[in-house]
């Protein structure tokens, strides 16, 4: 039987006492692969927050390999990459090296010194997503793209058993995307890697995602993308034509 | 010539405020680096604002100044960081808040006692070369023992002060690194004080690290650096503030502004 990596039962946040999310369900197994789409100010990272204990929720329960986020103690089971814009500071003196190395914290005990496999492992990560000849460049001095490669090296580092990667393809190059997105397939279905991305592209990610979670500030779908493409909601929500647009690319991708 | 020139260094005192000052120096420049960038420059200001108010009570109350000092600052530098998170201000109103507390309490102290005299003075603009040897000692051990919280928490400090919300993903307890950031600012900035003084102490936190962030290659050439400016400019302000009979604080901060203008044209021309 599969193991629960995520469980959400009944999950609602308010804000100011303004609804951002009401009565979220659903369950992500090991293994699994979930594209949360939906658009902006539907609630998306909130409940990615909500997923991590960041914040609590006024009402429902999450589960995080079977814990609760506020008692939840391995962290080196995640990786987690959140929004860029919100979170990074481009002036930040520090080496693509050790800005990846930081991925490694929750793998260390104290004193948390460098040892050859965390070296190793950087180096890994760093040829994974192709930054090893820039390792020793200051990430504020590199180009969005390449700060996101950086970050994205830093969320696979310690091997995570659970990604989750808040639009992680943001000023990403098509290549780079497509190799990055094989690498993520490549995790997931060779080491059963859990993964959750937020993304606006509804149309590549319904190309790898095993299930979709298409939120608006409620669950308005969550299941394939074969019966996203085929489902009366969401063709209701879109309009047939919309949901046409987003199955019909997907039908061009996989070509 | 040359012997003439170094004589001084051959009296106590000026040995004495050498290594205080050095050691204080490495310390206040690695801390530096982490508020600087975490954006909370000006904390030390507000704390040094607060240790003046806590000197003009322990002077008013006639208890050592130092005592009653450390813990009051201690206290307000985790009501800093309580106001910035549960209140949700922004750290700069925060920390203005309480250097204003801090002032006020202090002119408050000094009204009601008709003045402190010379006391309240030296500790404003701070005097190294009058350190005793239980200072030095006390100055040498503390900072110690501060670097090596340092050392201790570098990857956590780091981790936080790049991103807050991946290092709380990768299981640090952020909660607990801010307040061990901003007690160590407290207790170094009480440390600092007798050395450049209140009014100067937040220079010594923040021009090294904006020093060496203009020359920095990697972050821990950027706190290597910082320390190395923090120490030259203690060491060659006190050595010069000697020879030329100049207030040794201020020495020692426009030496520090000084390195700073020659980083920033060496990046400019680089």
């Amino acid at each position: 039987m599969p193991v629960e990596v995520i469980s959400v039962d009944g999950l609602s946040f308010q804000y100011n006492a303004v609804d951002v999310l009401a009565d979220i369900s659903f369950d992500l197994s090991e293994g699994g692969y979930m594209g949360l789409v939906g658009p902006n100010g539907s609630g998306k990272t909130t409940l990615i927050k909500l997923l991590l204990g960041f914040q609590k929720p006024t009402k429902g329960a999450v589960k995080l390999f079977g814990y609760d986020p506020a008692g939840f103690q391995d962290w080196y089971k995640i990786g987690y990459l959140p929004q860029k814009i919100v979170s990074f500071n481009p002036n930040f003196p520090a080496t693509v090296k050790e800005i990846v190395a930081l991925g490694l914290i929750s793998r260390k005990k104290l004193p948390k010194r460098s040892r050859r496999a965390d070296k190793l492992a950087v180096g890994h990560a760093m040829e994974l997503m192709d930054i090893s000849d820039i390792k020793n460049e200051l990430i504020g001095e590199l180009s969005g793209g390449q700060q996101q490669r950086a970050l994205i090296a830093k969320a696979i580092v310690s091997e995570p058993e659970l990604l989750i990667l808040d639009e992680p393809t943001t000023a990403i190059d098509p290549e780079t995307r497509e190799k990055f997105f094989s690498l993520l397939k490549e995790l997931n279905e060779q080491k059963k890697v859990t993964i959750i991305i937020i993304t606006h592209d509804t149309g590549t990610i319904g190309k790898y995602a095993s299930k979709l979670l298409y939120l608006d500030k409620k669950i308005i779908f969550y299941g394939s993308f074969e019966a996203f493409c085929v489902s009366r909601e969401m063709s209701d929500y879109f309009g047939e034509y919309s949901q046409h647009l987003i199955c019909h690319r997907h039908d061009v991708i996989n070509q | 010539m040359m012997m003439n020139a170094l004589d001084f260094l051959s009296h106590a005192f000026v040995q004495k405020a050498l290594i205080a000052g050095s050691f204080i120096a490495v310390l206040c420049s690695t801390l530096g680096v982490f508020l600087v960038l975490r954006r909370l420059s000006l904390i030390g200001d507000g704390l040094a604002h607060v240790t003046f108010g806590s000197i003009a009570v322990g002077l008013f109350f006639k208890s050592s100044p130092v005592y009653v000092a450390v813990p009051i600052v201690m206290l307000s530098s985790l009501g800093i960081l309580k106001l910035i998170e549960k209140a949700r201000l922004y750290g700069d109103a925060a920390i203005g808040i309480v250097s204003s507390l801090g002032i006020a309490a202090g002119v408050l102290m000094a009204s009601i006692a008709g003045g402190f005299n010379v006391d309240l003075f030296s500790y404003l603009f701070g005097n190294i070369l009058s350190i005793s040897i239980e200072e030095v000692i006390a100055s040498i051990v503390l900072s110690i023992i501060l670097i090596t919280v340092i050392l201790l928490f570098y990857q956590e400090l780091l981790s936080v002060t790049f991103d807050e919300e991946s290092a709380k993903a990768s299981g640090v307890n952020t909660e607990r690194i801010n307040s061990i950031l901003v007690l160590l600012t407290a207790l170094t900035v009480v440390l600092a004080m007798k050395m450049v003084g209140i009014m100067l102490v937040s220079a010594l936190l923040i021009i090294p690290s904006v020093t060496a962030l203009q020359m920095a290659r990697s972050f821990k050439s950027t706190m290597f650096i910082a320390a190395i400016a923090g120490v030259l400019s203690v060491v060659l302000g006190i050595c010069i503030s000697f020879v030329a009979d100049l207030p040794t604080g201020a020495t020692i901060v426009l030496l520090n502004i000084l390195f700073f203008v020659c980083a920033f044209i060496y990046k400019t021309l680089r």
